[in-house]
Order: C-alpha cells, then structure tokens, then sequence
C-alpha cells in the first residue's frame, strides 16, 4: 500500500518542552526498555515513538553467564535521557538502594539522567498497585538526598498531594494498573489530581503512567491536562510494536495540540455546521420549537 | 603449568577462608579482593555496571581500595529494560 507522505512534517512539537526538574524533554511521550521480544525491535520502537527520555531497570548482573547482550548497547545514552526505576521494589528501603544504584550507572555513563529516578514501590504483586505509605517515604528520603524524584502512584488524589508536598519532581498516577492495558480507569480522579497539584503551581509536571492499551489512551491523558505520558507494554506488547510506536507518538501530539487548542463544551442538544438561513429545504415534522 | 585460578574460583574449603554472597549466592573466593579485583571476573564493561557492598553503594574511584571481607554481601547490578 503507499502512503503519500505529507508535504509538511506534521510532527511537530505543539509546545515548548516539557521541564521536569532541571531537565526539559522535547518529546512529551516517555517509554519504557522491557518486554521487547529482542534488543533489535526495542531500539527501533524507541525510535519510532520520537521519545527522548526511556525508562530502564537496575537488575543483578548474571555473574557467570557470559557474552549476554547489555541493553546501553542498543540505547545510545547520548541521544536518550535514561530515567532508572525502582520497580520490583516492595520497601521504601529498597527502593532507595535501587535509586542509588541506578544513579551510580548513570554518572559513569555522563547521562543527564543520572540524578533522576522514577520511584515505584510496590504494595502487591498480582495488581502491582502501589503501596502508598512506602513510596511517601522513599520520596521524601531521595528528594531529600538531592534526587528528582518522578515518582508513580495510584490515581488517588490524596497520595498524589501527599508525594508533590514531600518533595516529588513530579507526580505520576497510573491510568489502570501496570501493563493490564485498561486505559484510564477514573478520568475523574486523574482531574483531580491536576487540579490539585497544578493550583498555584500550573507547570508541575504530572505525567500519566501506566495502563495504557492504545492510542487514544495516550490522546485522553493530555486531553485530560496531563503532561507526558509514561507507557511500555501497550508498545512492547503490540503486535508490530514499531508501528505502535508511530501511533502512540501521533497519539500524543493529538491530545496535546486538542488539549491546548481547547475542546469545545458537551452540549445535550445538535447545533448545526451549516447555515440555517437559505436551506431549499422545508420541516416537515413541525420540529420548529 | 597450571594456569592462575579465576577469582570466582570455587576451591576446596580446606584453603578457602573467604565466603561472600554475591547477588544472593554463596561463593567462595580465593582471598579477601578489593571490588576492582572481583570486577575483572564480569565480562561486561565497568561503566555498566554499579557494585553494592553491605547495602551501600561503592562509588567507582573506590573500587581500587575497597576491600570485600568474608561474610560481606555483595551486589553487581547493571541496567535492563523496563517500564
């Protein structure tokens, strides 16, 4: 099939960057390393989803299997901002050692993200919701520690509150739980959350992580007022990840340039397009009221 | 002549003196190491790679003189892909 490609480059940043911290991103869409069936579709998925910021994990190196591919192989750390979870954590105190870790990687690596971390501490392993009470202390201890802490959350408002007080760089609520694909499951929670950390503050970032199916997930969340949006599986996972990937990077510029140019309101009745004088039409169910 | 032992060699445990865990395994090294010294048994490059000794990271100007004892628990951690 061909495809006519557009005489301008319809890809085009709506905005300026995103500031996070210290760091601006120019792409607002951040995506995650794992699940890629090889290193070769995760570097070209990267690719094809415009992102200049991934996520990456701090994991035991395999001691005595040898000639493993390393993914900073197929991650160039010159061209992408790494940004080093701590998922699989379950403790506020492991968390902060897999931080700490993935801060070491980063500074001998020269990489601008080496100060940063997404902090994620889980509270149950068949949801991976998680654990709040966890995740407001490792916070508050890395913010404290000099780290920006991105860090993830369920969508409730009062937690989401709680981490910005704390000291989070920027707070981030799932849209349904880590990699079930739901989409956003309480639109009016995320709301609120905005509202909330954004009032006398309108530049904290507040980015939408995890859940994400498809595209028009993407497109919701900056609809809704969101600032990035932080997705792996829905690419990883796709069945042509790479073509994912175009589509979330499409996805996420939809929402964007529709949430700045600003939807019109919800009207329970049609009004219409074209004109209403002129038409060689008549009524002729005596609808006139 | 024998060739020199690795020194993740696990040898017998009436010469080795020295047990750490590293990364959740028992092993027995053949002397106390500095970390530089365990280090050149991974063959993945050090800018990789971020080494924990009892919970506290060991920065890498320090893995020269850091020493692993015996009992020391150590980790070897490097970047995966992830979400």
């Amino acid at each position: 099939m061909a495809i006519v490609e557009p005489a301008v480059d319809d890809t085009e940043q709506p905005d300026a960057g995103l500031r996070i911290g210290t760091h601006t991103l120019s792409s607002r869409l951040i995506v995650g390393t794992g699940r890629y069936d090889t290193m070769e579709q995760m570097r070209d998925s990267l690719d094809a989803s415009g992102a200049d910021c991934v996520t990456v994990a701090v994991r035991r190196e395999r001691l005595y299997e040898r000639g493993g591919k390393n993914i900073l192989d197929f991650i160039d750390p010159k061209r992408y901002v790494l940004l080093p979870n701590t998922a699989g954590c379950y403790t506020s105190e492991d968390a902060i050692r897999a931080a700490n870790l993935g801060r070491e990687i980063l500074s001998s690596l020269g990489n601008p993200g080496e100060d940063w971390v997404k902090l994620e501490v889980l509270g149950d392993s068949r949801t991976l919701l998680p654990n709040p009470a966890e995740t407001i202390v490792a916070c508050e201890k890395l913010a404290a520690d000099g780290f920006q802490v991105l860090c993830y959350t369920s969508d409730c408002p009062v937690t989401a509150k709680r981490l910005k007080e704390v000291g989070a760089t920027s707070v981030m609520p799932a849209g349904s739980p880590i990699g079930s694909g739901q989409g956003l499951l309480n639109t009016n929670n995320l709301r609120i959350i905005l509202e909330y950390l954004k009032e006398d503050d309108p530049d904290f970032p507040v980015i939408i992580d995890a859940g994400v199916g498809t595209a028009s997930d993407v497109s919701e969340a900056f609809e809704l007022g969101g600032d990035a949006v932080l997705l792996n599986t829905a690419i990883a996972h796709a069945r042509d990840p790479i073509l994912m990937a175009r589509a979330m990077k499409h996805a996420a510029l939809a929402g964007r340039n529709a949430y700045l140019a600003g939807r019109i309101p919800k009207r329970l009745y049609g009004t219409a397009s074209s004109p209403t004088e002129g038409v060689i039409s008549t009524r002729p169910y005596g609808s006139d009221a | 002549m024998l060739p020199p032992l690795h020194p993740l060699t696990i040898i017998s445990h009436e010469q080795s003196m020295v047990t750490v865990t590293i990364n959740g395994e028992p092993t027995e090294i053949a002397s106390e190491m500095t970390v530089e010294v365990l280090l050149d048994t991974v063959e993945v490059p050090p800018n990789y790679l971020a080494v924990e000794v009892n919970s506290e990271v060991v920065r890498r100007e320090d893995y020269a003189t850091k020493m692993v004892h015996d009992g020391d628990r150590v980790e070897v951690v490097t970047l995966v892909g992830g979400g």
